[in-house]
Order: structure tokens, then sequence, then C-alpha cells
């Protein structure tokens, strides 16, 4: 009896071996509603990548989180339960990524954020399993502040909804502004009219604002501010300027400094190529998220090359060597698994009919992030 | 604080306020006379204003883009009427809720289908653009002004409409007995397709309005819908009086709101938490607001009904 088991039990093996090991990823993002613009690029970008390898051995599995945690919970443990993925990727919102990243690593799973990257997860609550690819979430704003510092402006009017990403911001921008604040405001998230704030920044004589307002909000908020007379310089994070929505904010946008990781004139071959290739096959340029997206997935790839991915601390230390191409040029990661990379300031311009972003400066060189310290593995 | 920056602030308030009239005027029209709670009126402010901005972008026109949303947006509330909401009138306020959020999702997805994820472009005409100088130094954008004008234009044809036209005195009457006036040989059905497309319309018009400042976006009409309910609760259900009271006290009290607690609070504490704390209230006040007029007035402002 014990003998059949064995054989059969050889046989089985046998039978698998030829069979290569397949990685499989659970791709969760939004689709649906207000903020489709963003998952869907990052989905796209991600896609790319993928595409490009040409490779059978990874299968990727897409589903819409619709920009409700409760429902990127259950698409998890349905991907973890029933699916058997190996790497969970792709959600845009921070908050939605505390509801799933904490408990996807703590059942062994790889996750690699495309775009949230909230600071829970980059101290205390960090984890080997847990990769950011995209930044750490006060990255933005810290070089948002210190490009403020370095511009020369002395007192500054700062706003952001109030959430917890609304809070970090603020922090994130005076921990490098050096000058006074003139004003500090939380508004509401989804708020529509600034029409309110835009008369006490009028009041408040700051010398330049800075707003962290992503989506919708950003888009409200610039057009009535160039509407209103005001020639305030403004600063903010590439959230609101992002390719998807310059467009609809058009020329109110022009001019505006706002701070990146990633550019579409970030001077590299992988970069350009990748402009060119997603230009191509979607028929728009490419975002911040989409670039973030193609950069995850051939971090991805890299690893699968070097480590079997049921190997934890062999697939983590191919995931943390970072070998392979990103367009962001540099890219390494710190100690708690988040990205050391240049920060850059862009000026919005337009090309032909189409507004878009030009690299003006380097705001922060090799910029870890805050929480390095904090993060004990 | 300055004079000119309260005197900005309340201009602030009166320009939501009438925007949010124009929501909340159909709201409370359909509510009165139908009885229906039509949770879609927002997916229609968002229909306005994409038929605004793909007019606008294809004509360069504004007007022409403010006309198309009009049209598109009570088009489509007659065609949802008769399709959809003319089964839901003698079910009750929980099959209407499910019904119209369902055409909240179809209308969104919808909307996403035709036009794509990424919010669409649409401006103040140049002619409307910049700031005026208004007496005592106050520079005000221009295309407030109008949107305040333009409100309170409506407000005013809508009561010369209930008060001095047939179709008026036939709306009034429905909303008392509309057993009696189908005796009486009215048309009901057609008089509830008018009524939907006009509050349709209404709303339609806000949003390319609206629109023009703000984000044309997929699922921008739906934090409106919430502050259009709270107005038409306040203002009295059913009634149009109530509906721009309501909607004026409901624009002034979180533009205000918004900007005096946090200077109220930093009297007492320190300026962080004087922020926090005041931004926190302000994002209340207007259900404190509506929680206080109801339990002074438990039908609302001008209502008739409980």
């Amino acid at each position: 009896m014990r003998f059949k088991a064995m054989a059969l039990a050889t046989v089985v093996a046998a039978l698998a071996a030829p069979v290569q090991a397949e990685v499989k990823v659970g791709l969760i993002t939004t689709l649906s509603g207000g903020g489709a613009g963003l998952g869907i690029d990052t989905r796209d970008g991600f896609m790319l990548a993928i595409e490009q390898a040409g490779r059978d051995d990874v299968e990727v599995i897409v589903e819409d989180d619709q920009q409700k945690p409760d429902v990127a919970v259950q698409i998890a443990d349905k991907m973890i339960q029933s699916d058997k993925v190996d790497v969970l990727t792709g959600i845009v919102w921070s908050n939605l990524a505390m509801a799933v990243v904490p408990s996807a690593v703590g059942q062994g799973l790889f996750y690699l954020s495309t775009n949230a990257a909230p600071a829970q997860l980059a101290g205390p609550g960090c984890n080997p399993n847990y990769f950011s690819v995209s930044y750490q979430n006060d990255n933005l704003h810290e070089a948002a502040g210190a490009y403020a510092t370095s511009a020369g402006y002395k007192t500054a009017f700062i706003l952001a909804p109030n959430y917890p990403a609304g809070k970090d911001s603020l922090t994130g921008f005076k921990r490098f502004f050096e000058g006074d604040l003139a004003g500090e405001v939380y508004t509401q998230l989804g708020q529509t009219d600034y029409a309110a704030e835009i008369a006490q920044i009028r009041a408040s004589g700051a010398d330049t604002v800075f707003f962290f307002l992503p989506g919708g909000m950003g888009i409200s908020f610039l057009k009535q501010y160039a509407d209103s007379g005001l020639e305030i310089p403004v600063v903010g994070p590439a959230f609101s300027f992002d390719q998807g929505i310059l467009q609809a904010i058009g020329a109110a946008a022009l001019g505006v400094k706002n701070t990146s990781s990633w550019s579409k004139d970030i001077d590299t071959p992988a970069n350009a190529a990748f402009v060119e290739a997603f230009s191509a096959r979607y028929d728009r340029l490419p975002s911040i998220y989409a670039a973030q997206g193609y950069d995850t997935a051939n971090l991805l790839l890299s690893a699968i090359d070097k480590a079997d991915v049921n190997d934890d601390a062999a697939f983590g230390a191919a995931l943390m060597e970072a070998d392979f191409d990103s367009v962001r040029g540099k890219f390494s990661f710190a100690p708690n698994r988040h990205p050391i990379q240049d920060i850059y300031v862009r000026e919005v311009v337009q090309e032909g009919d189409v507004f878009t972003n030009k690299i003006v400066g380097t705001a922060m060189t090799d910029r870890a992030n805050e929480y390095v310290d904090q993060c004990k593995m | 604080m300055s004079a000119i920056l309260i005197a900005e602030q309340v201009l602030n308030g009166l320009q939501s306020g009438v925007m949010l009239f124009l929501m909340a005027a159909g709201l409370t029209l359909i509510f009165g006379v139908m009885g229906l709670i039509n949770l879609a009126h927002g997916s229609l402010y968002m229909v306005g204003a994409f038929a605004a901005a793909a007019v606008a972008a294809a004509t360069g026109s504004f007007l022409l883009a403010l006309a198309a949303a009009l049209a598109a947006a009570a088009l489509a509330g007659a065609v949802v009427e008769t399709v959809v909401i003319r089964r839901l009138y003698d079910k009750d306020h929980l099959d209407q809720v499910l019904a119209t959020f369902a055409l909240i999702l179809i209308f969104s997805e919808g909307t996403r289908w035709i036009f794509g994820s990424f919010p669409l472009f649409l401006d103040i005409p140049p002619w409307l653009s910049g700031p005026v100088e208004l007496p005592g130094g106050i520079l005000y954008p221009a295309y407030r002004l109008a949107l305040i004008g333009v409100g309170l234009a409506v407000a005013l044809g809508l009561w010369l409409l209930i008060s001095r036209t047939r179709l008026g005195v036939r709306i009034r009457a429905g909303e008392n007995d509309r057993e009696m006036i189908a005796a009486l040989g009215v048309d009901i059905s057609r008089l509830y397709t008018v009524v939907f497309a006009l509050g349709a319309g209404l709303a339609g018009l806000a949003g390319a309005l609206v629109g023009a400042i703000q984000s044309v976006q997929v699922g921008m009409g739906e934090p409106v819908l919430i502050l259009a309910f709270v107005v038409i609760v306040i203002g009295g259900i059913g009634s149009i009086r109530g509906a721009l009271v309501g909607a004026l006290l409901v624009g002034l009290t979180d533009t205000l709101g918004g900007i005096f607690l946090p200077e109220l609070f930093k009297l007492f504490t320190d300026p962080s938490s004087a922020t926090t704390i005041g931004a926190a209230l302000a994002s209340m006040s207007i259900y404190v607001l509506m929680a206080a007029i109801l339990v002074w007035k438990p039908t609302g402002l001008y209502g008739a009904r409980a």
C-alpha cells in the first residue's frame, strides 16, 4: 500500500515537472466610477510590460475594486483563496491598500504597490513581502516643499482635503519648506467649489500656494483659481497635473510647477521606448500611473527570472535587487522596500493641441523616505 | 478678517446656493407632484454637463452648449420617465429608491462607455472669464456673478410658471389631489412626463453651468444630489419657495461655516487643531442646520404635509 502511494506520488511529480512553474498575479484596481482613469492607466501600463515580455508563465487576473475598500478586500480574498495568486498588485488608493495589504502579506503573498504607499506600511507596519515600486506617499509633497524653498518663496498658503493622505501631504510639504505659512486649510474630500478658499488665499498675502487635490478636485480648483485673477504661483504634486486630467483643466494649468518621480521626457532609452510603445498600443500618452504599472510588471518579471515565487526569502531578495530597466532611470530600494529615486520639478506646457509636462529641474536627488529607521524587519 | 473677504464669501455662498436651487427645484417638484424619490437626479445633472462639454468642444459656442445641456437632460428625463419611472408611482419608496439607484449605475457606466474615463474639458466663455471689480473694491469672477443672475432668473421664471400658467395650475392641482385632476380630464401621465422633463432640464442646466468651473466627470452629480436632498428637506418637500430659501441657507452655511469656524476656534486653541476641529465642524454644519430646522418645523420651512 505504502509502495503504491509512493509510486503514485512519483508519477504525479514526474508529470508535473515538465510544466513550467506558473506565477499568478492578481491585479486589483479601479476600473469604474470617477477614479477609473487612474486604474485603467495602471492596468494598461502593467499589461503592456507583460505583453512585451511575451511569456506564457505569468498569468494576470484583473478585477475592478470600484474604489471601495470592502470590494477590494472581497476581491483579494477571492484571488488568494480560489485563484491561488502568488502576487497582488494594482491598488491606487491608500485607504484600499490599508484594507488589503496587511492581510495579504500576512498570508505569505507578495504585494507590489503600483501607487499607494501610506506611511503606516513604510514605518512600523513594513513587511518583507511588501514592496512599493511607486514612491512613499510623502515624497512628492516633500519635493514640492524643497522646490518652494529653493525657488525662494517665503510664505506659503497650503491646502489639502481633510483625510489621512491630505494630512500626510501637508506634513510632507512642511518637512522641507523653510518659509512661513500664510495659511493652512483642510477642504472637504470631494469638494468641488473652492471660491471660499481662493478668497482666503487672496487675503492671505502668501507668495506661493501649495495644494494637494487629486482627481476632479484639482481640476475644479485650478479652473477657478485661473478665473479668479490671482497671480500667486501654484505648486503641487503630480497628481493634479496628470496626463489624463490636464486636458480637462486646459490653459488654466499652463506654467504651473509640479513635482513627480516620473515624466514622459525623462531622457533614458527605456523611457522613450515606453512612451512610444504605450502611445502606439493605446493611442494616448501615458500617465505616471501607467509608468508605475509598467515598472512594477518589469520588476516582477526580473524577479521571476531569478527566484521561485514560493521561496519567500529568495524571491524577496530578487525583488530587492531591482534588476530591471526602470523608466525613471536610476531606481533602487531602501531597506524598508520603498524606492530611492530622484524627484523632478515639471512645468505644464502646451505641445500642439495637447497639454503636458516638461522637466525643468530636480527637486530631490536620491530621496528615500522618512520612515526607513522606523521599519524593523 | 476684512470686510472685503466677508462680502466675497457671502457672494460665494449665494452663488453656490442658487446653483443648488436649480437641482433642488426639480427634485422637489418631482417629489411634490408624483410622490417619487428620484436618486437619479444627479445623473441628469451629469448628462447636462457632458452634453455641454461635447457640444462646446464641437462648436465652440457656450450658449449652444447650454441649450444642448437643457435639451439632452430634458430628453433623458422624458425617456427615463416613460420607460422606467412610470411603473414606480404606485410602488412604495423603497422600490423607487432601488430602481432610481440602478439608473445612477446605468447612467454612470453608460456615460463612461460613450465619453471614456477621463474628465472632459468645459471652460468659461471668454466674454465671461476673469474678475470684475465690484463697488468697494471687491474683485469677483464675472462668471460667478452670471451664475447668480441665471439662478435668480430661473427662480423667477419657475414662480411665474407655477403661479401664472395653465401648466402651473395643473402642477399645483397634481400636488394636492392627483385622482381628482385625472377625473377632471387632465392627461395625468403626460403631465408627469412634462414635470419630470422640466426637473431634469433644470438639473442639466445646473450641471452645464457648474461644469464650466468644475470637473466634468462621471459621478459628479452624486455629491450635489445629497446637498439637494438636504435643501428640500429644509425647505419643505414639494415647495419651490422652500427649495429657494433652503438652497440659499445651505449655500451660505456651507461656505461661511468653512471659513469662519476655523477662525472662531483659533480664538480658543492653537492654529493647527483649530483648523482640524473647524474643518470637521464645517462639514457637519449643514446637517446641524437641517436637524435644527426639523426640530423647530418638522415638515421643513414651507412644508405642507408631514
